[in-house]
């Protein structure tokens, strides 16, 4: 069952790509279409990554409701991107070659990602919900303090960080992409192989370590792949905080199971399929420019409220 | 204490009159009218919406009975924001008085609307309730971007989302002093919003009109937002930090905290305000994200830092 | 004297009370007892006109308690509910000064003080009168709140299992004052109260309600309900009351 349901979406999710490609394709072919092929690809990296990231970042949190972008993975993101044009200036920045600043960023993040939340996840799930509020808070400041920053910045170095503090779907870098994709390929199936592992992670830090997992190591490492899943999105198009919830809750009520090895797989295909079909309807079809990650946000925040209140009901 | 407050405050003010790009004890500066048009109208708009914003907090954490909430994690403020882009979108000559009042009606009804959800939302986790809340704005504030995006109002939002005190001038403030009013309403009511604060059942069985002693409260909140939000734009955390620490200094009586609330509300918008003219003179930096950082800061102190009640009210 | 008469109540669209008709004496301590949703909350607040009947009426003294408006309703009844406000920081006198509120509306004056004294007083609480009651032991914000209904001066009391999360000797204590209220040879009141310690029903109440699903099981004076073969109906598993050391305690039967 479940798996009829992976391959038909898998099948929509192949026809919306075709549906955007070829959509009202006109002269000069060639051209056209590798644009709009950049696009597709962003498109499917950023949802494929944020909606795999949620998955995880649930799993090992212990709790359906948060996603990493809630507890301000991606305002770190931003917040490290500033702080490396502030401290090499806009042309030193600009002059870092593509792959080792994103590596940079992507283990930056990591790292921090895995300090920050490492820390707070160790305080256990019974303290979640002030874990998710710190993490809230935390960035909302991050936040702040990058737009404290962005002002100290030159106008022309402005421009470089501005691009990654707000959801945009129009740019994206040629380079980047190819970084972002051998990435994200990497990560998903490393996530994938720990299918087992994170099954036995619902249990609960304290069910599962009875059962010989050693549960610590893995919320460590898990953290690291969110943080490369994070980096690649955030660094391809900015911070998307309610995709990814959009896509797990999805995935779950479209499995009805909670087992990785199909959950990870669904929730990044749903999260693509969003992405694409959606861009598809707003931009060719509605003739809208851009308002697409505000419409998912818009959405998304509308599923975590049912969420909390379905939750609160039981 | 309250003498080194007000040793503070004075201080304070005295400081906020002297700063600026323009040197007072020049030559070629008129100084009178320096101070009557720029530094004075600053200093006092400051004042009155830190002022303002604090009182609306602890209103609005008596009538939810949750410490961790303000007007910024109920929605208040972006659905004032949703009708003042309304009201300039269907009648954008209407005198400001009118703006502002369909802007407090919205925040009104926006507040309420959290209100209803909040009922749903169990009392036994504190955390819970300002987690839902910022959901909640964020949702009335995607819904007011796209809003402002798609009639072109975006440059509006802009200046109402991020607060700050650069544009205030003589004639252009004076809006605020409405707070003072309001906060003259709330004294008088302050004996029933405390008893609102001990619970539904318990304020009414007190003999104390539950309804409409909260749709005032809730009134004077929205009334409060409304004006700051049209006048210098939203400032976050104000509302949260102020009265907590005034709660942990002196105890939770409405009547006796009023005054020390709005004079630490005022002195911190103040110092924020001043600190964001200082880091880069001559330029600014908002005063909204100077106390977003702070102000988080504090925030999660509050949320991690070790009960001791007992010796709080030394 | 408290009519209840043909009362039926919903909440959440469930009914939780059925056509309950009865009527409780207007002084002593009467014990409200019943299995976990017998509806014994849903009376109290009913009665306390918190939540409005879908039929039938309340009458205290003959008026109806959900006609009158909620001012005078505060002078005849005073009600303490489960659910706890957040902890305030209020401090003692502060808070059982509010129960005053419904007399002076604002303007205390010299009678408000000396009954906040008093009942400060009475449930000695003298020593911790300018604490903020977030600062208090669980025992002794329980008794904060008790002291806050008596200072309320009503009539008629009305307790939501006030002995939850007490330990015995504070829910002792609590029972005691509770009892010393319902007797006051002062201003003797009337003291209803729900409660799941059926030792602490059989040793202090002077007239018993049993309910179970909503409906009425069995009311009268202690001695009448108290006993073994009405307990063990009620809570569907053998009870029995024996007397040891001359406390009335309920055993397995």
């Amino acid at each position: 069952m479940a798996e009829r349901r992976l391959i038909l979406m898998a099948g929509m999710l192949a026809l919306g790509c075709a549906a955007f490609l070829l959509w009202n394709l006109r002269a000069p072919m060639g051209f056209i279409l590798s644009l709009r092929a950049t696009k597709l690809a962003a498109l499917l990296i950023v949802g494929a990554a944020t909606g795999a990231a949620t998955v995880l970042f649930q799993t090992v949190a212990g709790n359906r409701l948060i996603t990493p972008g809630i507890v301000g993975f991606d305002a770190l993101f931003v917040f490290l991107q500033t702080m490396l044009v502030l401290a090499l200036g806009g042309a030193g920045y600009a002059a870092l070659p593509v792959l080792p600043a994103f590596l940079i960023e992507t283990a930056c993040l990591a790292g921090a990602g895995m300090a920050l939340f490492g820390l707070l996840l160790r305080r256990g799930a019974g303290d979640l919900v002030r874990l998710v509020l710190s993490g809230l808070i935390l960035g909302v400041m991050l936040r702040g303090l990058s737009g404290f920053a962005q002002r100290l910045l030159e106008p022309s170095e402005f421009a470089v960080v501005q691009q990654a503090s707000f959801a945009s779907f129009g740019a994206v870098d040629h380079v980047q992409l190819f970084i972002a994709a051998p990435l994200l390929g990497l990560a998903l199936l490393v996530a994938w192989r720990l299918s087992p592992r994170l099954d036995l992670a619902l249990l609960g830090r304290d069910k599962a370590i009875t059962l010989g997992l050693d549960f610590d190591r893995l919320v460590l490492g898990v953290l690291g792949l969110i943080a490369m899943m994070v980096a690649v999105s955030t660094a391809l198009v900015g911070p998307v905080t309610f995709l990814g919830l959009l896509a797990a809750a999805l995935a779950q009520a479209l499995l009805r199971r909670l087992d990785h090895a199909a959950l990870l797989p669904a929730a990044a295909g749903l999260g693509a399929l969003i992405l694409v079909t959606g861009q598809f309807l707003f931009e060719r079809i509605l003739g809208f420019q851009s308002t697409l990650a505000v419409i998912v946000e818009f959405l998304g925040g509308l599923v975590f409220l049912a969420l909390v209140l379905r939750r609160t009901a039981r | 204490m309250r003498l080194s407050l007000v040793l503070i405050f004075v201080l304070l003010v005295g400081a906020s009159l002297g700063i600026g790009v323009a040197d007072l004890s020049s030559v070629d500066v008129d100084a009178g009218l320096l101070l009557a048009i720029s530094r004075w109208p600053r200093t006092a708009a400051a004042l009155l919406a830190g002022a303002g914003l604090a009182l609306a907090g602890v209103v609005v954490q008596l009538t939810v009975q949750n410490r961790l909430v303000e007007p910024g994690l109920t929605g208040t403020p972006e659905a004032a924001m949703i009708g003042l882009l309304g009201i300039t979108l269907f009648a954008p000559g209407a005198p400001i008085l009118i703006k502002m009042a369909v802007a407090a009606l919205a925040a009104l009804a926006g507040t309420l609307g959290f209100l209803a959800l909040a009922r749903h939302v169990p009392r036994r986790d504190p955390v819970l309730l300002p987690l839902v809340g910022l959901v909640y704005g964020g949702i009335l504030g995607a819904a007011a971007l796209w809003g402002a995006w798609i009639t072109d109002l975006m440059q509006y939002l802009g200046t109402w989302t991020a607060g700050e005190f650069s544009g205030v001038l003589r004639g252009r403030y004076e809006l605020l002093w409405l707070v003072a009013g309001l906060g003259v309403l709330l004294w008088r009511a302050a004996d029933r919003i405390t008893i609102l604060g001990l619970g539904e059942a318990q304020a009414r069985s007190l003999g104390l009109d539950y309804r409409q002693t909260l749709v005032l409260g809730l009134g004077i909140v929205s009334l409060t937002v409304a004006v700051v939000v049209v006048t210098v734009g939203a400032l976050p955390f104000v509302g949260l930090v102020v009265p907590n620490i005034v709660s942990r200094l002196r105890g939770d009586n409405l009547r006796a905290n009023l005054g020390p609330i709005a004079l630490s509300g005022g002195a911190a918008v103040l110092a924020a305000d001043m600190v964001g003219r200082l880091v880069r003179f001559p330029y600014e930096i908002p005063a909204g994200t100077v106390f977003a950082v702070a102000g988080a800061g504090v925030f999660l102190w509050l949320l991690h830092a070790p009960r001791r009640e007992g010796r709080a009210h030394g | 004297m408290i009519e209840i008469e043909t009362l039926s109540v919903e909440r959440d669209h469930a009914p939780v009370l059925h056509d309950l008709s009865l009527a409780l004496p207007a002084g002593g301590l009467t014990a409200l007892i019943g299995p976990n949703g017998a509806g014994k909350s849903s009376l109290l607040l009913t009665l306390a006109g918190l939540i409005a009947p879908r039929a039938g009426r309340v009458r205290l003294d003959g008026e109806d308690i959900h006609a009158m408006r909620p001012q005078a309703r505060a002078l005849r009844l005073a009600f303490l509910g489960q659910e706890q406000a957040q902890v305030s920081r209020l401090t003692v006198r502060e808070m059982v000064g509010f129960g005053r509120w419904p007399h002076h509306r604002g303007r205390p004056g010299p009678a408000d003080r000396a009954a906040v004294a008093g009942a400060l007083a009475l449930f000695g609480l003298g020593e911790l009168a300018e604490r903020p009651v977030s600062s208090l032991s669980g025992g002794q914000r329980q008794r904060t709140q008790i002291a806050m209904a008596h200072a309320q001066a009503t009539p008629l009391v009305l307790l939501d299992e006030p002995l939850s999360a007490l330990d015995p000797r504070y829910a002792r204590e609590v029972m005691e004052a509770l009892v010393a209220m319902a007797h006051d040879p002062a201003a003797p009141r009337g003291v209803v109260v729900v409660l799941h310690d059926l030792g602490m029903a059989a040793r202090y109440a002077d007239h018993v309600v049993a309910m179970k699903h909503g409906r009425l099981v069995a009311a009268g004076p202690r001695r009448e309900v108290m006993r073994d073969a009405v307990l063990s109906a009620l809570f569907d598993t053998g009870l029995k009351l024996r007397e040891v050391e001359g406390a009335q305690v309920v055993l397995p039967a």
